[in-house]
């Protein structure tokens, strides 16, 4: 493995990074659950990783229940959604104040 | 050679994750996590996971932006004019983790030279047989509790999207 394993988690985390501060600058609902996405690869770069420098394949399993989980969010992530855009005609997490008001 | 192709994949990889918070239309930020997730498979083919880069484009690019993809059209959303207004929050936790990052790799570099270990890679079964192998002896459990997951989360989505489940009982 010629390429150190320092540049993959310098890699993961900016894309972890990245995914962060999406969640908190962005008011879609929806770009927010891509940037979710973005902070799970990020995960799944540094399993990877991990996985061909120590040569264990535990990592690459890992990587599966990752995307496992990645699927039954957006699954009910996205169903959450349209049934907030059908109570309220809105995906933007400004209008979503219900207990504030 | 292998520094070429990962900083290629890299490259793209940081600017598209970029481009996914930056870009205010979502269909072009889906667009955007979609040309990522191409090159995160292509850099698991640098880390000899093959299956598993497979595995990324057909679940990740097939079926979670396609649904994603699904519900931007069907929601008909227009592109966001302005930014959520808690941009300081996001910059000092942004800095903090940043830092944090640095500090842990150079810390990293300056203590520890973890060897490497030692095992050379051999010629042995492929990795699609390696994963199998591994998935259904070691982590059997922890697998059927990933379908449970599925099972939970495909009931959740169906009830949670049905519009008039409650009517029609009563």
């Amino acid at each position: 493995m010629t390429v150190p394993l320092s540049y993959y988690l310098i890699l993961s985390g900016f894309v972890f990074l990245t995914g962060v501060v999406g969640v908190l600058i962005r008011r879609n609902i929806i770009v927010i659950l891509l940037s979710v996405e973005l902070m799970l690869n990020a995960t799944n770069i540094n399993f990877v990783a991990f996985s061909d420098y120590f040569h264990n394949v535990a990592g690459q399993v890992f990587v599966f229940f990752a995307l496992t989980v990645a699927a039954a969010e957006v699954a009910v992530g996205l169903a959450i959604i349209i049934a907030l855009h059908r109570a309220n005609s809105s995906i933007y997490i400004d209008d979503l104040n219900l207990l504030k008001r | 050679m292998d520094h070429i192709f990962f900083f290629y994949f890299a490259a793209v990889i940081a600017t598209t994750s970029l481009l996914v918070v930056a870009l205010r239309n979502p269909v072009y930020s889906a667009l955007a996590l979609l040309i990522m997730f191409f090159h995160v498979a292509g850099l698991y083919v640098t880390l000899h996971a093959e299956f598993l880069a497979a595995v990324q484009i057909v679940v990740y690019a097939g079926a979670i932006l396609v649904l994603y993809l699904f519900v931007v059209m069907l929601l008909s959303v227009t592109s966001e004019e302005r930014y959520h207004n808690q941009l300081p929050v996001a910059g000092l936790l942004g800095v903090v983790l940043c830092t944090e990052i640095i500090l842990l790799f150079f810390q990293s570099q300056a203590t520890a030279s973890a060897p490497a270990a030692s095992v050379d890679p051999v010629a042995g079964p492929g990795n699609t047989e390696l994963i199998g192998e591994a998935l259904y002896s070691t982590y059997l459990f922890p697998f059927e509790v990933a379908s449970l997951i599925l099972l939970v989360a495909m009931i959740g989505a169906i009830i949670l999207a049905k519009k008039d489940i409650h009517e029609r009982v009563q």
